[in-house]
């Protein structure tokens, strides 16, 4: 789960004072990026805020789920704002933008509508820059705990004695 | 002498692997008095070891060296290192298995003879036959518990068996229950009942399922006549002048290179490491690799057909509760060419949880289509395909340039689909769907095979020399006292899972084995 850290300390309007806001749900600010909601923020380590906002957006464009919040799609990329990362990321990121350039918008984040922003991933999915982002993805979402819920899934079960008592049997629709 | 034995006992029948075939073929054998040393590359895990968390797991069980890929087959794009989903540990993949047990029909093992020849396909006869292996059907399924055989009932039917059931009966199918499974409904040989956990694929942390690892190795071991040697990688099997097997090296936990001697050597590393290793034994005397002079070691690589057809529905199914293989339908396993290809399939129901659906649901895939599926998560129900895949003798394993962290060479697995495998698999896609839509499927989605599960046929069983690798009773056809104990042994793959016909096959050998050392002849 992302750490808001220091930020925690900050209220909704004095940490929305002190960003702009990008893309769909995030705000940018010097050092951190935070959402729209301020429920949740972090700050970068060593990427660009706007980096990091363009790589969130992306990264939700890639597996695009309406019920889970951008602070799941952020921790899911995190590990790219390391110094052994960024480099690659930032290259990545450039190729986006220019792409989002060449299709008529001022930036990947410029684009407001998903269909648009997906015709332009469609365009570098063949990338080193997708396919890393797109793999690590897979784990680095789907694998969080905090996600699981929100699909029903339940995890672990041992603990609790496994479903024997606890629904294994219980559908009534069929 | 009692176990444990000295490098130099010679006197000892030297297993290599712990799985279905080695684990069992292990207790069998010290059952009878005969020593042995099981030599196993995995750790090993217990029941309070294993973990309901499907990545975790994977890290702690799943054989994650270096493999390499090629052919058609989509895994070699999405997973071109994890040609197969399996287990590296005392007890193998019957630690990972869902447990499903079924025999043969009498008919799959002549194939040859009861398809007529395919084209393209090494389609053989097994020199052996139902009646023949009827007895060690009897004593395995015994040995494993199995449901619905020795009066033992079937296990309760979860919510992703009860859709799978409704939709079956609707659309005809008669033979639709709750399977013959591995997994105790009731307590039995001091192993308690299923808890319907819902983890059968992370190892069962009740041990209501039959796994080796808890059951024949350390019955095996409480004989004093077998020692399991974990953390130990065989590198080699060697030999003498006279080309008789005398002993293996192997690379204990410290990455030490040991020589144990031996008396009999039995094989049993899964169908890719098996022929990987027979292959990197060559010699002067066997420069295509121990036992190959036919050329057929690594060839004729089969994993049955495989798919899975998921579906969604307007309300919850959470097929995650409960046993993972909880169901069957029999009736398309028959052999009839009217459907536009020989042999074969079951359909098993199936579910994997979010983390691995996310993972195997359409690899590579992204967008809103595969999001919208994964958003009914919850009221998805599952099944898989298992059908009898044809043999091609450029199906194989061969050594690829790649070296593991031994230096050595590693196994390169080449897959390509038979024409009768895809007839059959979109046969299974369009009748697995069919019966999810008769129960009111919002959306059907006809899911690619997985890294493989079952691995057979790269060792293949025959009755000349020159069409296979072993003889009737896994012994090769080449060298006198070396064995192939594991899938690897399969002249063909059948319709029906296979651990139950390994396990039966073990039991078989041992007996043989047994015999032939009390003979003199070994
Ligand atoms: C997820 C899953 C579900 C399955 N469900 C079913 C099912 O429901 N029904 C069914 O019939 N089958 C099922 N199977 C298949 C079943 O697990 C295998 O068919 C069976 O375990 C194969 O037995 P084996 O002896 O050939 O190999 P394994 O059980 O894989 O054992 C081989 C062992 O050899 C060891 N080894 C390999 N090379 C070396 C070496 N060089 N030195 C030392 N040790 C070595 C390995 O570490 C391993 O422990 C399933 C498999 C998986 C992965
Ligand atoms: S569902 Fe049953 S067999 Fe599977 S892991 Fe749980 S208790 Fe074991």
């Amino acid at each position: 789960m992302i750490e808001t850290r220091s930020l925690k300390t900050l209220t909704r309007r004095q940490l929305l004072s002190r960003g702009v806001a990008a893309g769909a749900g995030l705000v940018v600010g010097s050092g951190f990026v935070a959402g729209r909601d301020a429920a949740w923020a972090t700050e970068m380590d060593a990427m660009k805020p706007e980096s990091f906002a363009t790589l969130v957006q992306m990264a939700r464009d890639i597996y695009p789920h309406d019920k889970v919040g951008d602070q799941y799609y952020a921790a899911a990329v995190k590990g790219y704002d390391v110094p052994e990362e960024v480099d690659f990321a930032q290259a990545g990121i450039d190729m986006l933008d220019e792409a989002s350039r060449a299709a008529g918008f001022d930036s990947y984040l410029g684009a407001g509508w998903e269909a648009d922003r997906v015709a332009i991933l469609r365009g570098i999915e063949d990338t080193d820059f997708f396919q890393r982002i797109r793999g690590g993805l897979v784990t680095g979402l789907y694998n969080q705990k905090e996600v699981w819920p929100i699909f029903g899934y339940e995890g672990e079960s041992y603990s609790k004695g496994g479903y024997m008592y606890r629904g294994f049997d219980d559908i009534t629709w069929i | 002498m009692a176990a444990p034995f000295e490098l130099s006992d010679d006197n000892v029948v030297v297993i290599i692997g712990t799985g279905a075939g080695g684990g069992v073929l292990a207790n069998e054998l010290a059952q009878k008095g005969v020593s042995v040393v099981a030599l196993e590359a995995g750790g090993r895990y217990l029941p309070e070891d294993y973990v309901n968390d499907e990545w975790d797991s994977f890290g702690q069980l799943a054989w994650t060296d270096t493999r390499t890929t090629s052919g058609d087959w989509r895994v070699a794009k999405d997973f071109s290192n994890l040609p197969a989903w399996i287990v590296k540990a005392v007890g193998g993949t019957t630690t990972h298995w869902a447990g499903a047990s079924l025999r043969f029909q009498p008919h799959e093992w002549k194939a040859l003879t009861n398809y007529g020849a395919v084209d393209g396909a090494s389609l053989l006869d097994w020199p052996i036959d139902a009646e023949e292996m009827d007895p060690y059907y009897t004593r395995a399924e015994d040995k494993l518990g199995v449901t619905r055989t020795n009066d033992i009932p079937g296990l309760p039917g979860c919510n992703n068996y009860k859709v799978f059931e409704a939709g079956a009966k609707k659309l005809g199918y008669k033979e639709v229950h709750t399977g013959r499974m591995a997994i105790n409904s009731q307590e039995r040989d001091g192993r308690m009942a299923c808890q319907q956990t819902g983890f059968c694929f992370q190892g069962c942390k009740w041990g209501a399922k039959w796994s080796a690892a808890y059951t024949d190795i350390p019955a095996g071991e409480a004989t004093g006549n077998l020692e399991v040697r974990e953390k130990a990688h065989v590198a080699r099997i060697l030999h003498d002048d006279s080309g008789k097997v005398t002993g293996v090296e192997y690379f204990d936990e410290a990455g030490d290179l040991q020589m144990q001697r031996a008396r009999v050597v039995c094989v049993a590393g899964n169908s890719f490491e098996s022929p990987r290793l027979l292959l990197n034994s060559h010699s002067s005397m066997f420069p295509d690799g121990l036992a190959n002079s036919s050329g057929m070691v690594g060839r004729n690589y089969m994993r049955h057909l495989t798919g899975s057809v998921y579906a969604t529905f307007e309300q919850p199914v959470r097929m995650w509760r409960g046993t993972t293989m909880a169901g069957i339908v029999q009736d398309e396993a028959r052999h009839d060419p009217s459907r536009g290809f020989v042999g074969g399939y079951e359909l098993e129901t199936l579910s994997l949880g979010l983390p691995f659906m996310a993972a195997f649901l359409d690899p590579g895939a992204w967008g809103r289509e595969f999001t919208t599926a994964l958003d009914s998560y919850e009221n998805m129900a599952g099944m898989w395909i298992v059908g009898e895949d044809m043999p091609q003798e450029s199906n194989r394993v061969t050594l690829s340039d790649a070296e593991d962290a031994f230096g050595l060479k590693v196994a390169n697995v080449h897959y390509s689909d038979h024409p009768n495998d895809t007839a059959m698999r979109d046969h299974a896609y369009k009748q697995g769907a069919a019966i999810y839509d008769a129960v009111g499927a919002t959306r059907t989605l006809p899911t690619p095979p997985y890294p493989s599960t079952h691995n057979l046929g790269t060792n293949r069983m025959s009755e000349r020399p020159e069409d296979g690798v072993v003889n009737r009773n896994g012994r090769a056809h080449d060298v006198p006292n070396l064995y192939v104990s594991d899938g690897s042994q399969f002249t063909t793959g059948a319709a029906e899972n296979p651990t139950l016909t390994i396990v039966a096959l073990a039991i078989r050998q041992a007996e043989h084995i047994a015999s032939e050392m009390n003979q003199g002849v070994l």
